[in-house]
């Protein structure tokens, strides 16, 4: 059967041309490989999907958080339509309909004495009616009462709930870029002196050396750091604060640098080695190679290998949460830093399930997730492109 | 003999897990500052009733809350009071306002490190340094040094309980660093000489608990027992336990009872904090 179709050619399925007629288990094991691929990115698109839909009441403006709002009486739980007692109550069709009157109404008085529990004080105070999870407080600074200049303030937790997300995003852009400013030079260093200049032996044992970093559990990292690595830094250099955006960085280098080391080390030895043997022969020296022969050719996959560590420390939770995270609006690499990270793993045990808290903390996690996706494919784009050129193709 | 061997092994497995469903089971969940306590009451009372388990983890009072209205726990530690939000919650989840049992009182302490010259601040004062407004040891009587504020994060009852109380619902400065737990703050303060923070007083040890004015005139007051107990230290509160109202019988009542009964509050002090006075305790 065989070689009756040995000269003709198939088109199989997706247009992949076969010499000779597929094979049942190889069709099956094709779909099969397929299906299983798809579920994996169709489960990305979930996770995404499920983190949105819980934060979505935050684009679509309808919550609020105003402290002060209008309370209905329990007295006129007859009067009102239905529809407005379950908007007021926010309860769900079916939690409206499995709750007799006795509980309608307890839940009512809840409602009325958080009303009533309000200290006159801020009963009083021109923010009591603001409601605090419109885009222009979440966003731009305002001068609440009590502070003396507009300000950028993230306090959830109070009378009066401020929900501005920019010190969040500063703080890990801050601790992302410190700790990629430190890592990247030393892991690509060590990849080209890994790669191009050490002696076998040495390579050796530098290499599972390094890569053993990787294998330090981050809280472990985030103490050493928070114990050991805060005191000497500040005996070191002597700034004000111990617990720091300098320190959390360097903390952060370490989980980062096996990642870039890896990677960059395995695309410096992928360049052939006869560019290296050419550049030798024509009187370089072994580092003149390194650094102006095979760096600029393995280029594509060291920029793919920073692009991943920024993802690595963007998401980064538990070296952060354990070094800073006071919620400080400034620029100063020596002042503490509160990144969305530590927002969300520190302040998620206590939200109220539905509330205005836990949907501003998805809101936050939908958005790291967006911020990674775009930049590893940013990353692929720019890694194809710089690939294309040094091909010659462009 | 293998044949035998797996019989008897099944049996032997079967027999445990009657006896361990029968047996009471009681969670317990909540306050970080309660956590301590709350293992040294579960240990004593399992070694007194050997047919109750009682397993205690923290998390802090919000994550206990959250336990109570998904009813994943049996007892909610609460270091305070629930919010409306969290009663609504339980309503909607179990038809009823989870009932509130006080447990214990707590000082709440005000620590700064051992070398700092500071001994006594009065609450409008510690109220500037956590505020943010007064920045500088020298404007309450110390050395000529920034002040580094310790706070906890915002999922704490400590957390919530300091800045209604201490800092009249003004909220704390953006540059107070939030530890994780009390203990983190203890630790960050033994290492920072120009550090303040906040939290039970059962985790002072070490660092130097400041006494506190009620206000400019009135006189420094320790934190002991004697002060805690009759009111006289100005930072003190209730430690609670919530519990669904439909589960508060059988072992979950008499493990209660236990705890506000003269025997389980002996422990208290043990473990630093102070014991309900007498008109509060169950008899």
């Amino acid at each position: 059967m065989l070689m009756q179709n040995k000269t003709k050619r198939t088109q199989g399925w997706m247009g992949i041309r076969r010499g000779h007629r597929a094979h049942p288990a190889e069709w099956l094991a094709e779909k099969f490989i397929f299906l299983v691929s798809l579920t994996a990115i169709v489960m990305v698109f979930l996770i995404f999907a499920f983190i949105m839909r819980e934060a979505l009441p935050v684009f679509t403006g309808k919550m609020s958080s105003a402290l002060v709002q209008p309370a209905i009486s329990v007295n006129d739980i007859d009067k009102i339509p239905r529809v407005q007692l379950q908007a007021y109550l926010g309860l769900t069709d079916q939690e409206l309909a499995r709750m007799d009157k006795d509980t309608l109404k307890s839940l009512m008085e809840v409602k009325q004495e958080e009303q009533d529990d309000i200290p006159q004080n801020f009963r009083d105070n021109p923010d009591a009616k603001i409601n605090t999870t419109e885009w222009r407080y979440m966003l731009l600074p305002h001068q609440w009462t009590g502070y003396s200049k507009p300000s950028y303030i993230w306090q959830p937790v109070g009378e009066i709930e401020k929900y501005n997300i920019i010190p969040l995003f500063i703080g890990s852009l801050k601790i992302t870029l410190v700790g990629l400013l430190f890592a990247v030079p030393l892991a690509v260093g060590a990849a080209i002196y890994v790669s191009q200049l050490a002696r076998p032996r040495l390579r050796e044992v530098i290499k599972p050396a390094i890569e053993m970093l990787s294998g330090i559990p981050s809280v472990v990292v985030g103490f050493f750091a928070l114990i050991v690595m805060a005191t000497v830094l500040q005996n070191t250099f002597h700034y004000e604060t111990r617990l720091n955006v300098f320190v959390a960085g360097i903390a952060l280098g370490f989980a980062v640098i096996p990642v870039v080391f890896s990677i960059s080390e395995d695309a410096l030895t992928s360049v052939p080695a006869s560019y290296t043997h050419a550049a030798l022969a024509l009187g370089s020296s072994k580092w003149q190679a390194a650094w102006k022969i095979v760096l600029p050719a393995a280029l594509p996959g060291v920029f793919a290998a920073t692009v991943l560590g920024f993802g690595r420390a963007v998401g980064e939770t538990m070296i952060v949460l354990m070094v800073c995270s006071a919620s400080v609006m400034s620029w100063s690499i020596f002042d503490s830093a509160r990144s969305i990270t530590t927002t969300i793993a520190a302040e998620m045990g206590e939200v109220v399930s539905g509330g205005v808290h836990y949907r501003i903390l998805f809101m936050l996690g939908a958005l790291l997730f967006v911020v990674t996706f775009l930049s590893n494919m940013a990353g692929e784009v720019i890694m194809h492109r710089l690939k294309s050129k040094l091909e010659g193709k462009r | 003999m293998k044949k035998i061997i797996q019989k008897i092994s099944l049996a032997v497995l079967a027999a445990g897990l009657a006896a361990s469903a029968q047996a009471g089971n009681i969670t317990v969940k909540g306050s970080d500052t309660l956590v301590i306590l709350a293992q040294k009451w579960a240990e004593v009372y399992m070694g007194l009733h050997s047919d109750v388990k009682i397993q205690v983890a923290g998390g802090g009072s919000g994550v206990g809350f959250a336990a109570l209205q998904n009813q994943t726990t049996d007892l909610c530690d609460a270091s305070r009071k629930a919010k409306p939000a969290e009663i609504e919650n339980c309503i909607k989840a179990f038809g009823a306002r989870p009932t509130e049992y006080k447990v214990a009182l707590d000082g709440l302490s005000v620590y700064v490190n051992p070398d700092n010259a500071v001994k006594e601040l009065s609450i409008d004062q510690i109220s500037g340094i956590f505020t943010g407004k007064t920045t500088n040891w020298k404007q309450v009587g110390g050395a000529d040094a920034p002040i580094t504020v310790y706070s906890r994060e915002n999922s704490s009852g400590t957390y919530e309980f300091f800045k209604g109380h201490i800092l009249n619902g003004q909220d704390f400065a953006a540059s107070a660093q939030t530890m994780p737990g009390t203990a983190a703050i203890v630790q960050a303060v033994l290492k920072d000489k120009n550090g303040i923070g906040y939290g039970g007083a059962a985790y002072g040890g070490g660092s130097k608990l400041l006494a506190v004015k009620k206000d400019d005139a009135s006189p420094a007051i320790d934190p002991t027992e004697q002060t805690v107990e009759d009111g006289t230290y100005p930072i003190w509160r209730y430690l609670y336990i919530y519990v669904n109202p439909a589960l508060d019988k059988g072992d979950v009542a008499a493990y209660l009872n236990w705890i506000r009964s003269d025997d389980g509050q002996k422990y208290v002090k043990d473990v630093g904090y102070y014991p309900l006075p007498a008109n509060l305790r169950q008899k």
